[in-house]
C-alpha cells in the first residue's frame, strides 16, 4: 500500500514538473532521462555481467546519427527511424560480439576503446551521413501527426507546451519502459546467469550457462540501450555533433553506474541523475559557490568542478560505499524501524 | 624507399616510447592485477612537471623531478586508493582507476588550458643525416633511451631481489607472501616504476616533431593501451612487441595517408586500435599473453 502511494506521488510530481519549472530544468531533466536509459544499458553489461565497456558513447552516436540519417536521408517516418536506429545500435553491438563474447572484464574495456576512436574517425570522415565536424540538425519526432516540436502551438492550462514539455512525457515513458524491461531481465533467468558469469565464469559454465553467448548478448542489449539513449539525446539537443560522443562521455557513463550502484536499475538511474545534474547545478549557482568561477576566468569552471567532484565520488564510493548511492539509501531505510520495509531483494542488491 | 625507411625508423622510435608506457601498464597488471586506466594521467602529470620546471632548474634536473613526481603520484594512487579498496572484482578496481584518471586529467588539463608547453629538451629540432635519410635527433634519443630503460628493467626483473619478488607475486601472491615477500611493497614499487617510465615516455611523446605538451597529450598516451593488450596484458615481451607494432603501424599509416585517402583523414591515429581488433579476433589473449584454459 505504502508503495502504491509512493509511486502515485512520484507520478504526480513528474506530471507537475513541466507546468511549473522553466525550460532550463526541463532540458536538464531530459538529459538525465536519456543518461538514465544509457546507464541502465551499461549497468546490464558492466554491473550485472562484469564486462567493462569504454565504448558506450559509440552506441549513443550510432543511435543519434542513425535516427537523423534514416529520417532525413531515407525519408522514413520518424518513429520508424527511431526504432530502426535502436536496432542498428544493436546490430553494431552484435558485429563486435566476436570480441565482446570472448574477452573478459577489463580486457574488453581496452578493446572497446577501438570503438570510440574508430567511431570518432567515422563521424568526422563519413560526411555525407554525419555532416562531419558541424554535425547535423535533428528532425523532430512526429507520432500520428503529433510533433514533438515547438511548431504547432499548444497551450495546456495557460502553460505553452513546446518541444521540451512534450518530450518530457515521452522521455519519462521511454525511461519507464527501459527500466521495467531491464528489471525483468535482471530478475529473471538471464539476470541470474549474468550475475553468475560476473562472479565466477567457470562456475557459470559448469552450471550450463553459455558464457560466450551471454556476454555477447549482454553487449548487444546494452548497445541497444545506448542507441535509445542516443536517439533521446538527439531529440533534446536538436543537433548531433561528433565531439560530444568521445571518450569523456563513456567515462561519464561508467562513473554513473559506480556512483549509483552497480548491477541494478535503480542504481543506474540515481547515478545518471547525479552525474548529469551536477554540472548543471554548479553552472547555475556558480556565483554563489566558493572555489567555482565562471568559465574562462582562469579558476575552476563549473564543468571542471563537476568532473573533479564525480571523479572523486567514483573513488570515494568504491572505497567507502560498496553499494553506491542505492546501497546507501537501502541501508538508511533498513535502519529506520518505523517504516515498513519490503523484504530485501537479495538478487538485485548483490553488488560486488 | 627513402621515405619508407624514414617512416620505419620513426615508427620504431615512437613504438619504443609506446613500449615504455605499455611496460609500466603490464608491470602494474602483473603485480596487482589492476588494469590501470589512470596511466595516461600519470604520463600527463610527469610531462607537466617537466614542462613547467625546465625554465627554472634546467632540463635534466626537471626531467629527474618529473620522473620522481610521476613515480610518487603512481605510488600514492596505489597507497591511498588501490590498497584501501576492498573490492574483490577486478573490473571494479579498473573503474576506480578511471575515477582517479578523471580527477587527475581534469585538473592537469585545466592547468594546461589552451597552452602548448615546450619540454625544453636539448635536441630541439635538430636532425641527423645518414646518407639520403633524415631523422630527427629526438627520435634517435627516444630510441636509445627507451632501449636502455627497457634493458635495465628486464635485467632488474630477472636478476635483482626486487625482480624475483615481483615475479613471484605475479605467479602466486599467497605463496609469495608466505615466503616473506612483502606484497604491499611489491605493488607500491610496481606503481612507482610504471609512473617513472610513463614520465620518460611523456617527454618523448611531446618533443619535436610534435608541438609540445597540450591538453590532448593524454589521448596520444591512450595508444599504449592497444600496445599492451595486443601483446598480451601479462607479458613484458608482449608489451615491447605491441609497442613496436603500434608505433610502426601508426607511422606508416600517417606517412602514406595521401595514398590511403579513401580511409579518411587522420587514419594514423585510429590504426593502432584497428590492429588491436584484428589481433584480438585471431588471438583473444594477445600475441604473447597466457591463454587461460578452462574446459567446462
Amino acid at each position: 500500500m505504502s508503495r502504491l502511494i509512493t509511486w502515485a506521488a512520484v507520478l504526480v510530481a513528474f506530471v507537475a514538473v513541466p507546468f511549473y519549472l522553466e525550460g532550463f530544468w526541463l532540458q536538464t531533466g531530459l538529459f538525465a532521462m536519456s543518461a538514465a536509459v544509457g546507464a541502465i544499458g551499461i549497468n546490464l553489461l558492466t554491473g550485472a555481467t562484469g564486462q567493462l565497456s569504454m565504448g558506450h558513447a559509440f552506441f549513443l552516436a550510432v543511435g543519434a546519427y542513425a535516427y537523423v540519417s534514416f529520417s532525413d536521408d531515407l525519408g522514413l517516418p520518424t518513429p520508424i527511424a527511431a526504432v530502426l536506429a535502436v536496432l542498428l545500435a544493436g546490430v553494431a553491438g552484435g558485429l563486435f560480439s566476436p570480441i565482446a563474447g570472448r574477452l573478459r572484464g577489463a580486457y574488453l574495456g581496452i578493446a572497446t576503446l577501438a570503438l570510440i576512436f574508430g567511431g570518432q574517425h567515422l563521424l568526422f570522415n563519413v560526411e555525407h551521413v554525419t555532416g562531419g565536424f558541424n554535425g547535423r540538425a535533428v528532425p523532430p519526432l512526429e507520432i500520428f501527426g503529433f510533433a514533438f516540436a515547438d511548431a504547432p502551438e499548444l497551450i495546456l492550462m495557460n502553460v505553452p507546451f513546446g518541444a521540451l514539455e512534450r518530450l518530457w512525457f515521452l522521455g519519462g515513458a521511454l525511461l519507464l519502459l527501459a527500466a521495467l524491461f531491464a528489471r525483468g531481465v535482471l530478475r529473471g533467468r538471464p539476470g541470474r546467469a549474468m550475475n553468475t558469469i560476473r562472479d565466477h565464469e567457470i562456475a557459470a559454465g559448469v552450471m550450463g550457462v553459455p558464457v560466450t553467448r551471454y556476454r555477447a548478448g549482454a553487449f548487444v542489449l546494452s548497445s541497444m540501450y545506448g542507441g535509445l539513449a542516443g536517439v533521446m539525446l538527439a531529440l533534446v539537443f536538436q543537433r548531433t555533433v561528433p565531439d560530444y560522443f568521445g571518450i569523456l562521455l563513456s567515462l561519464d557513463y561508467l562513473a554513473m553506474i559506480v556512483i549509483g550502484g552497480l548491477g541494478s536499475v535503480g542504481g543506474a538511474v540515481i547515478g545518471a541523475v547525479f552525474v548529469s545534474l551536477l554540472p548543471q547545478l554548479l553552472t547555475r549557482y556558480s556565483d554563489a559557490l566558493p572555489l567555482v568561477s565562471a568559465p574562462g576566468s582562469g579558476g575552476v569552471s563549473p564543468a571542471e568542478a563537476a568532473r573533479l567532484l564525480y571523479g572523486a565520488a567514483v573513488v570515494g564510493v568504491v572505497l567507502f560505499l560498496p553499494g553506491g548511492l542505492l546501497g546507501l539509501l537501502r541501508s538508511l531505510r533498513l535502519r529506520l524501524p518505523s517504516l515498513p520495509t519490503p523484504l530485501p531483494d537479495t538478487r538485485s542488491s548483490h553488488v560486488s | 624507399m627513402i621515405t619508407f625507411i624514414e617512416l620505419l625508423v620513426n615508427g620504431i622510435s615512437i613504438g619504443a616510447v609506446y613500449a615504455l608506457i605499455a611496460l609500466g601498464f603490464v608491470i602494474i597488471f602483473k603485480a596487482t592485477e589492476v588494469v590501470n586506466f589512470a596511466h595516461a594521467s600519470l604520463l600527463l602529470a610527469g610531462g607537466y612537471v617537466v614542462a613547467r620546471l625546465h625554465p627554472y632548474v634546467g632540463f635534466w634536473l626537471a626531467l629527474l623531478i618529473g620522473i620522481a613526481a610521476a613515480a610518487v603520484v603512481g605510488a600514492l594512487v596505489e597507497f591511498l586508493v588501490i590498497r584501501r579498496s576492498k573490492a574483490a572484482n577486478h573490473s571494479v578496481l579498473a573503474i576506480v582507476t578511471i575515477g582517479v584518471d578523471i580527477v587527475l586529467t581534469t585538473e592537469l588539463t585545466r592547468r594546461i588550458g589552451t597552452e602548448v608547453l615546450a619540454m625544453g629538451d636539448p635536441w630541439e629540432s635538430g636532425v641527423v643525416h645518414l646518407g639520403p635519410i633524415t631523422i630527427a635527433q629526438t627520435r634517435i634519443a627516444a630510441l636509445v633511451v627507451a632501449a636502455l630503460l627497457i634493458t635495465a628493467f628486464l635485467l632488474a626483473f630477472k636478476f635483482t631481489g626486487w625482480g624475483v619478488a615481483m615475479r613471484a607475486t605475479a605467479e602466486d601472491p599467497e605463496t609469495a607472501a608466505l615466503m616473506g615477500v612483502r606484497l604491499g611493497r611489491v605493488s607500491l614499487s610496481a606503481w612507482a616504476v610504471a609512473g617513472g617510465l610513463a614520465a620518460v615516455a611523456a617527454l618523448f611523446l611531446c618533443v619535436f616533431p610534435t608541438p609540445g605538451l597540450d591538453r590532448s597529450s593524454s589521448l596520444a598516451a591512450l595508444k599504449a593501451f592497444p600496445a599492451a593488450i595486443l601483446g598480451g596484458l601479462d607479458s613484458t615481451t608482449g608489451a615491447l612487441v605491441g609497442g613496436l607494432v603500434v608505433g610502426v603501424t601508426e607511422a606508416l599509416m600517417t606517412g602514406y595517408q595521401n595514398d590511403l585517402a579513401f580511409l579518411g583523414r587522420g587514419i594514423g591515429d585510429v590504426a593502432p586500435f584497428l590492429v588491436m581488433i584484428v589481433i584480438l579476433l585471431l588471438r583473444p589473449a594477445g600475441l604473447f599473453g597466457t591463454k587461460e584454459l578452462a574446459r567446462v
